[in-house]
């Protein structure tokens, strides 16, 4: 890891410390009226003290404190799970300057484990219920909640943060916001900026398990880097679903794919909701029928929601454990207090605790950090779909809905896209053309949008023979 | 059949799908004790209290410090000066409103002197940040009650955790990757017959395609069989040829090309795994041949009374064989094929369970008890996961601290690693009896404390004659912790410390054995059995 980033991360800490000293007029001492006696001790002795053990830019000072609770300012994505412990251990760390983002609403299945929320709470939006727990629980802590998706907001909103730590439940998402980061990113005659590098730290779980990783966007492994660590997920083959059942999950998804569109219980363009009650009834029931039909037992009501909503098992334990080993990274690289992790945690606590550190190593062509040109082999006899199979199913790219355009003739052409049904229509009828028949040439560029990244991506179209 | 969920089962929902209604009752049945409501105390507490534990009971002597409510999200600066226990548990309960939460506001110490039986009551007693001689007191206490004892302590960037209980054993360990249990190498008579019904030569492509990949391996090893004297291959050229040989049994077109039969290549992939020998897993031998399994009593466990019988099982019925488990993976086929093959393997797993329960039902008479005292689902639980049983023993603190059972050799050679924190946790502990506080303290007392730190170490080592060295690094590291509980440290714990305890309670998944070291400047951990 280099540690010159952190020089040059300090400094930049250093000029927002003296700019906020400027700025200050009246209000000029380290006095804040919601602080007692000692209430800092435990985090001060890591600020103040020299050691052993901390990062070598490390200088013990009165002072870090200060940066912690007036300057620095993390955003913290989602507010589940891990987004409730994240909030906490920030707080309680000193920071007080958090943002959160979460798109979604409460849900009763939550309480086991978020517990900024109550029953009462169930129906309204996450971040803002969090961010009024915590500001009411921890005094001075000033957390501004964003009931939004992350790609409603832009780089003005992300460039502001020091650090961004993730406690989200999609690897699209996490994508998105990696390659968010990476578009911050300054090049000055090919030469990375390390000013203008913001740091992600990213937790996940699932069940008793979970990872931590430190990502400096730009210099080490990122999430594109490691796709491959995430495999695609598996569904059940088509012929399985619609003809030879064999587990009681068959028989759900059956129902899911191809009875309920057929049958539109609860009326036409009414698409199947896992949190509606009755709409998981009604597949419990017909899935109950299926199975009947062909022998096949253990389909309950709890198998059925689990399917139909792909339901993750999640505890309290395996969260707080994530989500304290990713605070505790947050607070080294906004202290250095010590180095930080290099690279990747794992952890799963089924038979005993078990914990496993490595450093990801960078992809030397990664479509999203690596700035090469991604490249494109194919015939020139190849169909469209074949472009977009591949951007889909590599497992380097898996990109979920890409969007492909070009220019042809000085004109900027859409070859294909999926997410407006217009011009999927459209531009419909190009997949099954060749890519001579579309008007392509070797070395042609394609430029490539999909929700796993806030930029286009880059392909540069090589014919082969 | 009840499809409305109660509200309970749908808050619960995430967490049942882990250990199951039953494990959700023995946590509702579950009274916990924590002693000393600090961060690393309440952060254990609030992962027990989320997912429903009976109860809890803190016992905390101490009053709400200023510094203590700055780490402690379940303590707010209005209850300053007040009491410690009864703070924590307003905040904890709140927290869900299914737990019942309750307060003694009295050192451990003090209890021990005028009430230890006050123990006896909990399920698992949680000690967290206890000075040493007040743990070893408590843990003698408990072991002798048979009370399950977790000390937990976050020291600077440092988490420990040990785990004391006499026998704790598990039926439901749920193991990552378990071997399936398909009996291909000595197929059981009915698994023989189903076998038999198959002529893969005369059947149909559709049909052929769509023949579980367990009954091609076993129509192709009775070929193999005949040309190599009925013996399973056993090496990897052996092998390699068996799944040539089933390759050469995939169908092919007009044209000679092979067709797409995915069952068959389901079959070669798994070649591997299917033809591994049957038998019984070490762990479950030993467990045979334990003492609590030949000597049942009327006062022996339903664990070791079920591990009896099926031993009995094994020596007699299954000849050298557990139970059979009784499911198959899914695999590539038609439904009608692969259900009839499932309810093979599940009739035997049925039958076997019965005999099973048949030799518990005798051993419970002959020791005097109801035959009913322990369920026919409880021994099909038990059959189902013979292959998978552990028993965990996790010594006294007596035992490890003890000049003549300390265990030397884990600790000489493991110095590599977190051990040395293990010992610098031993050494503060000396100080802190020396200097009636730890190390560091005040900023003014840390270049002192690291002589007098030191000295301890030294002390240590010569006492218990450990030749091991300890870099002055970690001397001046734990004098700069000054004691310090830093949240997020804390917080790890909690979460680490309230699973083991789910563990304990649920008896399901395998609690750690015994000693757990969490390095946060590194984060990396280690497990000691010390």
């Amino acid at each position: 890891m280099n540690l010159l980033l952190f020089s040059l991360f300090r400094e930049k800490k250093r000029r927002r410390i003296e700019e906020l000293n400027e700025n200050m007029v009246v209000d000029g001492g380290n006095g804040d009226r919601s602080d007692w006696q000692g209430r800092w001790d435990h985090v001060n002795k890591f600020l103040e003290r020299a050691g052993p053990f901390t990062h070598p830019d490390f200088e013990p000072s009165t002072e870090s404190l200060q940066f912690l609770l007036d300057t620095c300012k993390i955003l913290v994505i989602g507010a589940g799970g891990l987004g409730c412990e994240l909030l906490k251990d920030l707080a309680l760390s000193g920071f007080r300057h958090i943002h959160v983002v979460d798109m979604d609403t409460i849900d009763i299945s939550n309480l086991n484990r978020q517990f900024l929320f109550r029953p009462k709470d169930v129906g309204r939006p996450k971040a803002e219920v969090a961010a009024d727990f915590v500001n009411d629980r921890v005094l001075g802590c000033n957390v501004v909640p964003h009931f939004k998706k992350i790609q409603d907001l832009d780089e003005t909103f992300y460039k502001q943060f020091h650090i961004v730590v993730c406690g989200l439940d999609s690897v699209v998402a996490r994508r998105w916001m990696n390659g968010m980061l990476l578009s911050l990113l300054i090049y000055e005659d090919g030469v990375l900026d390390p000013s203008s590098i913001i740091p992600l730290i990213d937790g996940g779980t699932e069940g008793f398990k979970g990872n931590a990783r430190v990502i400096l966007p730009g210099m080490t492994a990122c999430i594109d880097c490691t796709l491959e660590l995430y495999p695609p997920q598996i569904n059940f083959p088509m012929c399985t679903i619609a003809s030879m059942p064999r587990l009681p999950e068959h028989c759900v998804e059956y129902v899911r794919m191809l009875l309920w569109p057929k049958e539109k219980p609860f009326g036409d363009g009414v698409a199947l909701d896992g949190d509606n009650p009755k709409h998981i009834q009604w597949v419990y029931q017909k899935s109950l029928d299926r199975a009947a039909e062909f022998s096949i037992t253990g389909v309950t009501y709890r198998l059925t929601q689990g399917v139909v909503k792909r339901i993750i098992p999640a505890v309290a334990s395996t969260n707080a454990v994530i989500a304290a080993a990713c605070a505790t990274e947050v607070f080294k690289i906004a202290t250095s207090a010590y180095v930080p992790l290099n690279n990747y945690l794992v952890f799963n606590d089924v038979d005993g605790l078990y914990t496993y550190t490595f450093e990801a190593e960078r992809k030397e062509n990664c479509s999203a950090c690596s700035q090469m040109p991604q490249d494109l082999q194919f015939l020139p006899s190849a169909k469209l779909q074949e472009v977009l199979d591949y951007l889909t199913e590599n497992a380097s790219l898996q990109m979920k809905s890409p969007a492909i355009t070009t220019t042809l003739d000085g004109k900027n052409k859409t070859l294909y896209l999926q997410t407006v049904a217009s011009i999927e229509e459209r531009t419909r009828p190009n997949l099954s053309k060749t890519l001579k028949e579309l008007g392509l040439v070797d070395g042609q560029e394609l430029a490539v949008a999909d929700v796993t990244t806030p930029q286009t991506v880059l392909f540069k179209l090589n014919f082969i023979s | 059949m009840t499809d409305h969920k109660t509200s309970k089962e749908q808050k619960y929902d995430r967490q049942l799908r882990l250990w199951g209604d039953h494990g959700q009752e023995a946590l509702e049945n579950a009274h916990v004790c924590l002693i000393n409501a600090t961060a690393t105390g309440t952060e254990i507490l609030k992962n027990l209290v989320l997912p429903g534990i009976g109860a809890f009971t803190i016992v905390d002597g101490h009053k709400v410090s200023g510094e203590g409510v700055g780490n402690n999200f379940f303590l707010t600066s209005s209850s300053i000066g007040k009491n410690r226990a009864q703070a924590a548990t307003e905040l904890l309960q709140e927290l869900n409103s299914d737990v019942s939460g309750n307060f003694v506001e009295e050192s451990p110490d003090k209890l021990l002197d005028n009430d230890p039986e006050f123990f006896h009551r909990f399920s698992l007693v949680i000690g967290v940040q206890l000075p040493e001689s007040t743990c070893l007191r408590l843990g003698s206490v408990l072991w002798d009650a048979g009370v399950t004892f977790l000390v937990c302590r976050t020291y600077g960037l440092i988490g420990y955790m040990r785990l004391i209980v006499k026998e704790h054993t598990v039926i439901e360990s749920h193991p990552d990757n378990a071997l399936e249990d398909l009996r291909l190498d000595q197929p059981f008579t009915e698994l023989k017959h189903h076998i038999e019904s198959y002529d893969l030569d005369s059947m149909a492509k559709k049909d052929h395609s769509h023949t579980p990949w367990i009954i091609v391996v076993a129509k192709y090893l009775e070929k193999w069989y005949s040309e190599h004297n009925s013996q399973l291959p056993k090496n990897y050229k052996e092998k390699e040829a068996f799944r040539q040989l089933i390759r050469e049994g995939i169908l092919t077109n007009e044209n000679g090309k092979p067709e797409d039969e995915e069952n068959f290549e389901e079959a070669i992939k798994n070649v591997n795994t299917a033809l591994n020998p049957t038998k019984v897993p070490s762990a479950t031998e030993d467990i045979f041949n334990a003492e609590q399994c030949e000597n049942i009593t009327s006062q022996s466990p339903s664990f070791w009374v079920m591990a009896q019988g099926v031993r009995d099982f094994v020596r007699n019925e299954g000849n050298g064989k557990l139970p059979v488990r009784g499911t198959i993976p899914d695999m590539i086929a038609d439904s009608d094929k692969f259900i009839k093959l499932q309810n093979v393997y599940r009739d035997k797993a049925m039958k076997d369970a019965a005999v099973v329960s048949k030799h518990v039902e005798a051993l419970l008479q002959s020791v005097g008890k109801p035959p009913e005292s322990i369920s026919e689902q409880k021994i099909k639980l038990f059959c189902k996961n013979a292959a998978f049983l552990r028993v965990v023993h996790c010594r006294s603190l007596a035992e490890e601290y003890s000049m003549d059972t300390f265990n030397k050799d884990e600790i000489t050679s493991c110095m590599d690693s977190e051990m040395v924190l293990y010992l610098m946790l031993h050494s503060v502990d000396r100080f802190y009896q020396q200097h009636s506080r730890y190390p560091g303290v005040y900023n003014y007392q840390v270049e002192e404390d690291i002589n007098n730190l030191k000295l301890c170490v030294n002390s240590l080592l010569q006492e218990y004659s450990l030749n091991v060295n300890v870099k002055d690094d970690y001397i001046h590291e734990f004098c700069r912790y000054g004691a310090a509980e830093p949240h997020t440290v804390a917080a790890f714990l909690g979460g680490s410390a309230a699973q083991e305890a789910i563990k304990i309670i649920t008896h399901q998944f395998v609690p750690f054995n015994n000693t757990f070291l969490y390095n946060a400047m590194s984060q990396t951990s280690a497990t000691f059995q010390l």
